[in-house]
Order: C-alpha cells, then structure tokens, then sequence
C-alpha cells in the first residue's frame, strides 16, 4: 500500500512517517545518545570523531556539524530527538524552532509573545502565509 | 468500587521543569501559566484522589524508534525519571499502583485492545511535568502510565484513542476498591516544533477544543490525524491524551477551572480541570 503523502499539502511541515524514520533511524539514535552527560562530553570535544562512531550519512554528519535542521529534518531526524543536540549546544527549545524559519531570534520570540504564527495562509500549499517562504521544494 | 472524580489536563513543555527548578513561577513570563494551578490545587486538596492515572506520550527515553507501541500501559511499583539532557535536574521516582494498572491491563486486553504492558518503565516530562504541577510538594498519589505514541506516525486515530481511554474509566469503575480516581491527558494544545511553519498557533481551535471537552468531548475525535496535525500543527496531536484521559468518564463534567496561555516557549499552554457532574 503507498504511503499517505497527504501531508505534504501543509506547508513548512515534514511529517515524521515510516519513511522518514527509516531514513532517519540512526541521525536520531545519535541524538538520544546525547541525553547521556558523558556523551555530551565526548560529542563536543570532537564532534566529527563522535559523528563517526554511528551509522550517519555523510550528509546527515554534515548538516548536524553545520546544525541546520531543516537539512536533518529532510534526513529523517524527528525534532523531538533533533533536539537533544540544541540541549547540548545550550539552545532553548524556542531557539530552535525558530532557527527553521528563517525569521531572526528576536523575531521569532516577538511573533511567539503575539500569539504565534498566523493560521491563514498556512494551512495549505499555494496560499500565502508566512510559512510558505522560502520554499526549499 | 473505584470511581472517577475529575479529568485533569495540562501541557507539559520540558521548559516548564526548567521553570519548577528554578523557581521562576512568578516571573512574568511564567506566572498567567502557573497561575492557572491555583484554583486545580485547591481541588485537589479538597477531593485528595488515591491514585491517578497519566496519559501521556513518550519522547524517546523509554519508547524509542527501535521499539514504539501504539499503546503502552505501565504496571510497576515505581516509575524512575532519568537525564533528557536538557540539564533539568533528574526527578525522584513517582510511586505506581500495580493493581488498578493490572485491572486496566486486564480489561483493555478484553475490549481487544493489544497493548504492550510494561514492568519496568522510565518515566519523561510528558509524565513528570503534569504531575509536578498539579503536586508541587511532591505528594502525587500513586499512577498509572498510559503511553500513546503521537511520535511516529502512523498514530492512533482520535477515535480509536478516545475508545481506548473510555475502556480505562470501565476499568477503573468495575475496580473492587474504595478509590477515587483523576485521569490526566498531557500534552498540547496547538504547537508545531520545526519546519518553516514553526510557531504555528491556531487559538480558535484550542478555545473549540477546551469548551468541547464539558459537554461535547467527542467533538475532536470527527477529525484525521492529518486534519489535527494542519489545524493545531504537528505536535499538537498531543490533545489525543486529552481525548483519552476525557473519555474514561465520558459522560457530562463540570469545569472545575480553566486556563489558557500563548506563549511557553512555542506552545499554546493550557489547563483544564474538570470533575464529576
């Protein structure tokens, strides 16, 4: 049975699918390794080195050394576990949500205290909201 | 016989533990949250329930990728919080009430629901934090975990999470005890974690959300989960705790007390106690 892509419709989304958990089944593995405070240790003492010792594509390597999330997030990671490397880095959960959409720190916080991004224009592909730029597909 | 005497609920962003340890309550940005528990502590001093029952989902540290039930219901003696790394200090262990998790167990298993039973069980913020809300003093009455996996889809649909809740509160009333009993669903309400949508908020739904929860708690279970997660973002499906802890007594409740919050961190916060009509 195909897969239900129905959620690609929502724009700025990825959901977190067998397709993508097969994909990101070690990215994340590496992650939840770093709920482990020497792990933390050794990941930040030599980020390549401790990279190298889990099953990563080069590129999920890549884009957890340059912390792009938006790039792990293609790759399979799943943000709840994504987030363990913003931990190690000492990234509020806010400071990363926000570094996906390409909006400044300040910005992203202010839009939060205003009660969040709006809901029209962003619940479907094609319409004009805020989420829908830019577009990386 | 056991019986239900309320229906709690709250969000449960790993910051707010941040906050408790701290003791940043009363700061601005966290007092119109932490202010809304007031008037649920109050209550609970009043009805002082003998045991409750969470449900909740995980974030990795007992279910990961490698292992991810659907449903999991824990039945140990006591359910140990462990390093999320968040650097929020580990919590003790929350003591558990084996017996009514082997009366749920018992009874879900014979309503056909195949779910993973768990002796040894870590507990993760979406447990902890709404227990240290509702209990600041760390005198939560004994749990029950009931895990819903709302990480890896394909996710349990609103309905079936709702039947699942409701053969909970049938085995909690068929219980042989003299207990009284709070169900909590945490997690939610509107949020989305990551992408470009990130920060996606939708009050009005939250606000449909909460009052259908009185008088009208099925009212979600009409949409998909892939409507839930474009109405209230991706990781706002967490509300199908709130479904399954409403339905264990699904009958008419009255609101004990009410709050709703945007923003903690990326989330529209909010807490809801309900009790017994």
């Amino acid at each position: 049975m195909a897969l239900d892509k129905a959620f690609k419709e929502i724009p700025g989304t990825i959901v977190f699918d067998a397709e993508q958990a097969r994909k990101g089944y070690w990215l994340n593995q590496f992650c939840m390794s770093l709920m482990k405070a020497e792990n933390r240790a050794r990941f930040k003492a030599d980020e390549r080195a401790y990279l190298d010792g889990w099953k990563l594509t080069e590129e999920q390597k890549q884009a957890v050394v340059d912390r792009d999330l938006n790039r792990m997030m293609e790759l399979g990671g799943n943000i709840y576990f994504l987030s363990k490397i913003g931990a190690t880095d000492g990234k509020s959960f806010q400071q990363m949500a926000g570094s996906m959409t390409g909006m400044s720190e300040e910005d992203y916080r202010a839009m939060m205290l205003a009660g969040g991004r709006r809901i029209d224009g962003n619940r479907r592909i094609g319409e004009d909201g805020d989420a829908q730029r830019p577009r990386k597909d | 016989m056991a019986r239900i005497v309320g229906g709690l609920a709250t969000s449960h962003i790993p910051a707010i533990g941040g906050a408790i340890a701290k003791g940043l309550q009363k700061e601005p940005y966290w007092k119109p949250f932490f202010d809304g528990f007031d008037p649920a502590r109050e209550w609970l001093a009043r009805e002082r329930p003998d045991a409750v029952v969470v449900f909740y989902n995980d974030h990795g540290l007992n279910f990961f990728l490698d292992k991810m039930p659907t449903f999991a219901v824990g039945a140990a003696p006591e359910y140990r919080n462990d390093d999320e790394g968040w650097g929020i200090p580990t919590l003790p262990p929350f003591k558990g009430i084996p017996e009514l998790s082997w009366a749920v167990i018992d009874h879900l298993v014979a309503k056909d629901f195949d779910i993973v039973t768990c002796q040894e069980m870590l507990v993760d913020h979406a447990f902890t934090v709404p227990l240290k809300l509702f209990w600041p003093d760390d005198d939560a009455p004994p749990a029950v975990p009931v895990c819903i996996n709302t990480v890896q889809f394909p996710l349990p649909s609103a309905k079936r999470c709702w039947a699942m809740g409701k053969a909970v509160g049938e085995a909690i009333a068929a219980w042989d005890e003299d207990m009284k009993v709070v169900t909590i669903g945490s997690g939610g309400l509107s949020h989305q974690l990551e992408g470009q949508r990130a920060g996606f908020i939708n009050k009005p739904f939250d606000l449909e959300f909460l009052r259908s929860m009185v008088d009208d708690p099925e009212w979600a279970t009409q949409f998909s989960i892939l409507e839930l997660v474009e109405k209230t973002g991706t990781q706002g499906v967490e509300l199908l705790n709130w479904l399954a802890a409403r339905a264990a007594s699904p009958g008419r409740m009255r609101r004990v007390c009410q709050n709703y919050h945007i923003p903690i961190s990326n989330t529209a916060a909010a807490t809801l106690v309900l009790e017994a009509a």
